[in-house]
Order: C-alpha cells, then structure tokens, then sequence
C-alpha cells in the first residue's frame, strides 16, 4: 500500500517555503501536494519518492509528520475516469475522507489518491471492478 | 448642593487616634471571635498568641500572615467562627475544582458588606434618586450581589441587568433612565461600539453621570476615555472575595487614590519576600485583616497585589488610609473580564485533554476593544495521528474545557512544535499585550 506524509502547519507565510526547503535539501521528490486547511492550520499532505526520508527530515526539523497510508487508484485521463471509481466505491458504500490526483500522462492515464477508513475493503472492491491499484514502488516508479 | 457628601460622616471622617482606637476594639473582638474557629485556635496556639494579649495594633504581628494556599489546604470550614446554622451566603472566587475559595458570610456580614459598599457609592454621589444598572456577572462572583446590595441599601432603583446582552444593556438604559452604571472597564469601551452600531451616543442618548468600574487593571488613560465616551464620572472600586468583595476601598471625588475603610479593615503594605512593612509611600503587598465580620474572620491576608499608601490628608476630608491603584500581582494571577485566572488551572486543563504535556503559552489582547485570552499550543506527535479533523476535535474539546474550568471563553491556536518559546517560570508563559493595561 502507498503512503503520503501529514505534516501539521500553521497557516502563516512562509510554512511550505520552510517546509519544502528541508525536502529539497534531504534529496526528496515531491509527486504531489494538496492541503487540508482549518483556519489558522492545516495539514499538508506530501506524496514524496521517500515517505520515510521526508518524514525523518521534517520530524528533524521540528516538524509533526504522520506517515499515512493512502490507497492510489490509476484512471483515465478523459471525461467519466474519475466518475467510475467513486461511482464503485459509492456503490459498495464506502466513504472518501479525502482524495486528489495528478495526470500521469495528458489524455491517458491519471492517479487518484485517496484518504478512506476502510481502506482494505475499497482496494478490494476497486481492483474487483478491473481498477488497477498502486504500489508504493510503483506509485513512485510512474 | 446642601446635602452631605458623607454616607456615615462621624466614621468617615473619624480622627486619626480616634480610628486606630477603633481599630484596636474591633481588632481585640475579632481576634477573641477567632479563637472559635479551628484554624485559628491551633494557628494561635503555635504562635503562642491569645486574643487577651493584643495591646496594640502593632500585636497583629504576633498573628501569621494566612495566604490563599493555606485557606486552601485548611478547607473552608475550619474558618468559620459560628455555628454553620447563622451562615446565611457562600461567595467563591472564580475557578471550579480545587481552585476555588468559599468564603462564608453571616446575615449580619452581608449586612455590613452591603453598608460599605452603599458609603462607597454615595461617597461619589449616587442618590436615592438614581437608577442604578448593575452590568456585572450575579451568582457567585462578589461583584454582581455586592453593588446591587449596596446600591438598594443606598435606595436606588436597581436593574440587575447582570453581565452580557450589549443591546439589552443599552434598550435597559433607554427605557429606565439609567444614571449610574457598575461596569468593567474594557466592557464599557466596549459597549460603546454597539451603541455606535445603534445610531446612539452613549453621552447625548443617555441619562448616565456615574459609572463604577472594577474587577479589572485598568489605567488612568482608560478611565478617561470612558468618562469622554459617555460623559460622565468614573470611579476606581477595589475589592477581593476573601475580604467579602468590592467595598474594600474607593476613589472618592477628589480621584487621588482609594480610601481603605480603616473601621472595616487594617491594611499593611509589605515586602512581598520579607513580609516585613514597608516605609510609607512604597510599594508592597497589601495585607488585609477583615474587621467587620463574624462568620468567617480572617486575619492578615496576603492579597498578593501590589500597591502603595498615599501619605498626606485627602481634600474630600475622609481620614481613611488611600491606597494607590493596584499596579500588580505578586504571584502568576491575572484578571480577565472580572475572572481570576491562575496559569496552573489552563495548564490542569491541558493536561487533561491533551494527556500529555505540550508547551503553551497564553497571551492577553485586546481585539475590537474587547479583553481576550489566546491560548497557544504546541502539536506535537503525541496529540494526533496525522488527521486534521482530530486536531479540530482537540482545538474544540480545549475550548470547552476552559471555559468549564475558568469561566472565560478562550480562543486556542495550534502552533507548531518548537514555535513557542521554552518558559523557565510560570510566570513567563503569560504574555500581557492588552492596550489598556
């Protein structure tokens, strides 16, 4: 299964800035980000080449950082690719907590990568209906 | 104006031989009032004291000073020097578990409770003829009951309007004719926004000549805008829950300091390390021996704030000792909205929630005129588990705690590790940055 880094942030000028700085400097790649904002904080969710050396890194640097597994779903790049998947897991009744994607290759293929609670159940569900889930190798290798 | 200026003109203005001679007899009956009680018996048996032995005022020494950490550790009813039966009141100070402070009055203590705070109020000039808007929380807070005691024992027509509600104040103000107003200090600047908001001027729309204003440090630029604001004249009121509450000492016309009532109390100004008095005019802690009452006397209280005797006659002709505006506390409490707050009782409610330990900070602002409490604290990993709906939870769950705990509703920040600075003393987690202090 895959993994992204949670890292607890203020919402202040200059946090990514610091934050990113310590990932460039510690060699990591970043595939991804989105933020989850509360306000005055939010969580900054990181999808790095190396989720245990960029959670090292942060952690190092006074950073709160959570390693959290996420499940990342492959889907194509046209119109109804990401209908499909929500529409199996809404289907099977399972719940997104969160979710955001990236294009792999324009027009073909795209990543979704999400946040779920019964994050076994709906790789099961998923990969039933022929949707190809990811590694954490492959996820990295794309 | 023919009428007296004097509530009680022969004590008020007692002379000063004359006072301390009451002093004494008050003084010899409260202390043999006190053997009755538990503490005091075994507290004036270690220091080899009796009631009979007081001389002079100077004796007082002799007794020990109590400290809110003894009334505390001792339990409430060991003071008490009547039978529970002849209790007829319980005030606390703020706070709930373990920090709070019962405080017992009889039916006579309310009684002279209620005198004094009635001298301090006609001392300025409110009158029969006044209506009387009491703004300040009612319940187990002093200054809500003390004022609206005072202000019937005065014979004003009294609204207990209690704290909150700004718009009900100012309609309250409209339709009764409100002259005479008891008020926090940063409410009142307050409040003139809403009437702002209303069309209103707080000067021209209203009947108001007097305001009382407490339960709060403020400055003597603070009073002056609120007597700009509303056109009116505002008084300093000084007072504590263990010494019954407001009615301690009052600013009377002449605004150079607060009359103490020597026949009520005998104040020391001391070194707050040495405990030792202070040469006249400096600054110290104010200790306080209660005179006046029966149902839980108490004796030499470290107040814990800082003030200094005014020497010299006041020109209002009251002989009464004057003390100086308080400048401070002596210990890591502050007031906020008219509530004591002790660091440690935020510090028990974090540790409580959190389960762990996490560095804070707490800092005092003003924000639209308002006085309010943040609270900052560190995430770290032990508090959550990477979801940002768990530290909403938290931020959520912190809010409500305190304001369980201490009555004021704070607004908490998540802050992240090692952003705070590193307290070594507790009193350096609190930061004051209120305009008006």
């Amino acid at each position: 299964m895959a993994h992204q880094i949670n890292v607890f942030a203020q919402n202040q000028p200059g946090r990514l800035e610091h934050m990113t700085k310590i990932l460039t400097e510690a060699g990591v790649n970043i595939r991804a980000i989105t933020i989850s904002g509360v306000g005055d904080f939010g969580v900054v969710k990181l999808l790095a080449d190396n989720p245990d050396l960029a959670c090292q890194a942060l952690e190092a640097e006074g950073f709160s950082a959570f390693k959290k597994e996420i499940l990342a779903a492959v889907m194509d790049d046209r119109p109804g690719g990401l209908h499909r998947i929500f529409n199996i897991l809404g289907g099977a009744g399972i719940n997104v907590e969160d979710a955001y994607g990236f294009v792999v290759k324009d027009r073909e293929t795209a990543v979704l990568l999400m946040e779920l609670s019964a994050i076994a159940e709906a790789e099961q569900v998923l990969a039933a209906e022929g949707v190809e889930i990811l590694s954490e190798r492959e996820l990295y290798e794309l | 104006m023919d009428e007296s200026p004097f509530w009680e003109k022969e004590l008020e203005t007692f002379p000063t031989e004359q006072l301390r001679a009451l002093q004494l007899r008050r003084l010899r009956r409260v202390t043999e009032l006190c053997e009755r009680s538990p503490y005091y018996r075994q507290t004036f048996r270690e220091a080899n004291f009796e009631s009979s032995q007081l001389k002079t005022l100077d004796d007082l020494r002799r007794i020990p000073f109590l400290t809110k950490e003894d009334l505390r550790a001792s339990g409430p009813f060991n003071f008490l020097a009547v039978p529970q039966d002849e209790i007829v009141r319980v005030h606390s100070t703020s706070g709930t578990t373990g920090v709070a402070t019962p405080i017992f009055h009889t039916g006579e203590d309310i009684e002279a409770w209620a005198n004094l705070v009635a001298r301090c109020m006609y001392m300025v000039g409110m009158r029969r003829s006044d209506v009387f808007q009491n703004t300040m929380g009612y319940g187990l807070f002093t200054g809500g009951l003390g004022f609206h005691y005072g202000a019937e024992r005065v014979g004003a027509m009294t609204i207990p309007a209690g704290a909150g509600n700004s718009r009900r104040q100012i309609r309250l103000m409209q339709d009764f004719g409100t002259t005479c107003l008891h008020i926090i200090p940063s409410y009142a600047l307050y409040l003139g926004t809403v009437f702002q908001e209303m069309g209103l001027n707080p000067a021209a729309d209203t009947q108001l000549r007097l305001a009382f204003i407490g339960a709060e440090p403020h400055t003597e630029r603070m009073r002056e805008r609120i007597e700009e604001l509303y056109g009116i004249k505002a008084y300093n009121s000084y007072g504590l829950t263990e010494m019954s509450g407001p009615g301690v000492a009052f600013e009377c016309p002449e605004k150079q300091g607060m009359h103490l009532w020597e026949d009520s109390f005998v104040a020391e100004i001391v070194d707050p390390a040495s405990g030792e008095r202070v040469a006249e005019g400096e600054e110290g802690e104010l200790v306080l021996t209660a005179l006046h009452r029966r149902g839980m006397p108490l004796l030499r209280y470290r107040t814990r704030d800082l003030t200094a005797a005014i020497p010299g006659a006041c020109a209002c002709g009251r002989s009464h000792l004057r003390i100086a505006r308080i400048k401070g506390r002596t210990d890591d409490m502050f007031v906020i909205k008219g509530v004591n707050v002790f660091p440690m009782q935020v510090e028990k409610v974090l540790l409580s929630i959190l389960g762990v330990g996490s560095n804070y900070r707490i800092v005092l602002e003003t924000v639209e005129m308002q006085d309010r409490m943040k609270l900052m604290v560190e995430v770290t990993g032990g508090l959550w588990k990477g979801d940002v709906q768990e530290l909403s939870r938290l931020r959520d769950r912190l809010v409500e705690g305190l304001r369980e705990e201490i009555m004021i509703t704070p607004r908490v920040e998540l802050v992240e590790p090692g952003s705070l600075p590193r307290s070594e003393g507790k009193a350096a987690r609190v930061e004051d940055l209120r305009r008006n202090h």
